[in-house]
């Protein structure tokens, strides 16, 4: 079964082919280089959220590169929620009416489904997440520790309670003058840091509970930096690797409590932050040297920001599963996990 | 129309919550709220004291990524907008700007200057800015 895949919750625009034997076929995600030509003149700030414009191109591009055309399409899957209607609508509208126009089912894809199962798109046979295993999904717009009972029935057991753990990357990377997206700007900052010069605080680890809290972690930089100013190279590099040290431990401690607390033995990462080397390296330790060892999973890290490889993937699963949109075009800003139906026959 | 100007001192966290449960206090149903300070200067923290004094119970997430997130708190709806990442003003049009602002709702809009060129006049502007160890919040009602 090959299935299209749009994602649209955000700023990227990707499209991509899952087919369910083969795998992924082909993935596009907008670059403002590539198209910037094609549309001479938009600003490309003004561009980053305008999926009206960008996904039609985009969509020739995938076909082209794929050797496929719309007619070998089986189903198509769309980002309905959570995130931003009005850019949601777009990804949705265009989805739906391509399923409509070719006759084939539709599927609204949870965004957060999709970063939670993009570990399972071409994994290494002994990568395989087993149900029931946990989750941590982090990155700009959400930051939430998930158990899996069975593939798709989740439980919410932690989440943010104020700034995404990817959005005190960015901000921070404003503060220190480092370039957005402040991830990998803030990371490669840290290489050259000292671990020990500053220590900032570990949010919300000193009590029980899986919810975490970055916007004090946030502040306690913006005091440091406005103590420190002017900031030189070594400053950014140490301010940097005291904050990156304090998110991954931070991380991973709720990563162990959730562990000890659902008693899994694997434990998927997704979402953007997830790409952070020194999270990987953190996480899979921290885990591994549990009293009952827990293995880490990451998503690969081009699968890792929004993409559209995984809305492809999990509303392939999903359409395996029986699943099918109805006629209209549905989105929802808001919309937790734990109201999805189970995926019964997805991990075959 | 008359503006009123205050300005007080907030010295932690729980002043800076408690100043957004008084602003919740003032029966705002369909106002524009300009909320400005710099980067962990208390915005969100004043709209999560805003939000708790009107009922609502649930977490109120930085809207820095989603720009904007909706809430309903008692029977009062209220936009919490962040145009931190808005680098031009027209971006605006593409989340709907005009129809968002034309909502009966409480607009409740960090970084408006970012966006000031799109978005009305503010009912009430608040300002927030660092003071010793703490904040001070500077507010002018132009109702």
């Amino acid at each position: 079964m090959l299935v299209l895949g749009i994602e649209t919750s955000c700023d990227e625009t990707g499209v991509a082919l899952y087919d369910t034997e083969a795998g992924l076929v082909a993935d596009s995600v907008y670059s403002q280089v590539d198209l910037h030509a094609k549309y001479g003149g938009v600003v490309p700030e003004l561009a980053s959220r305008d999926h009206v414009r960008k996904i039609i191109p985009l969509l020739g591009e995938l076909f082209d590169k794929a050797g496929r055309t719309p007619r070998d399409l089986d189903g198509v899957a769309y980002t309905a929620g959570p995130g931003l209607i009005g850019a949601l609508r777009v990804g949705a509208a265009v989805g739906r009416a391509i399923a409509w126009g070719l006759d084939v089912p539709a599927i609204g894809v949870h965004h957060m489904e999709a970063h939670l199962l993009a570990p399972l798109i071409a994994p290494a046979d002994d990568q395989r997440p087993a149900v029931p295993f946990a989750a941590l999904l982090v990155s700009g717009g959400h930051s939430q520790l998930v158990g899996v009972e069975a593939m798709g029935r989740y439980t919410l057991l932690g989440e943010s309670l104020d700034d995404a753990a990817g959005e005190a990357f960015d901000k921070v990377g404003k503060l220190l003058g480092l370039g957005y997206p402040g991830g990998p700007a803030v990371a490669a900052a840290a290489t050259g840091g000292d671990p020990a010069r500053f220590s900032f605080p570990r949010p919300m680890t000193d009590r029980p509970g899986l919810d975490m809290s970055f916007s004090g972690l946030k502040t306690a930089v913006a005091n440091t930096v406005r103590d420190l100013a002017p900031l030189g190279d070594q400053d950014v590099a140490d301010v940097a690797r005291a904050f990156e040290d304090a998110v991954v431990d931070t991380l991973a401690i709720k990563c162990r409590r959730a562990a000890r607390q659902t008693r899994c033995r694997d434990f998927v990462i997704a979402g953007g932050v997830a790409a952070n080397k020194r999270l990987r390296r953190r996480l899979t330790d921290s885990l591994a040297g549990l009293d009952e060892p827990v293995r880490a999973i990451f998503a690969a890290p081009a699968l890792c920001t929004d993409n559209g490889a995984m809305v492809a993937h999990a509303g392939a699963l999903r359409l395996a599963a029986g699943e099918r949109a109805g006629l209209a075009i549905e989105t929802r800003a808001r919309w937790r996990m734990t109201a999805l139906a189970p995926l019964e026959t997805a991990d075959r | 129309m008359n503006a009123r100007a205050e300005s007080r001192e907030l010295p932690d966290e729980e002043a800076t919550l408690a100043f957004g449960a008084e602003l919740a206090s003032r029966g705002l149903a369909n106002e524009l709220v300009w909320l400005r300070g710099e980067l962990g200067a208390g915005k969100t923290t004043l709209v999560r004291g805003f939000l708790r004094a009107l009922g609502h119970q649930g977490t109120v997430k930085s809207p820095t990524y989603t720009l904007l997130e909706p809430y309903a708190a008692g029977n009062t709806r209220v936009l919490h907008f962040d145009f931190y990442r808005i680098a031009d003003a027209r971006e605006l049009a593409y989340i709907g700007i005009d129809e968002l602002m034309a909502e009966a709702a409480v607009k409740l809009v960090e970084w408006p200057e970012r966006a000031a060129e799109k978005l009305p006049p503010p009912d009430i502007d608040v300002r927030l800015s660092a003071s010793g160890g703490g904040r001070r919040v500077d507010l002018v009602d132009h109702r």
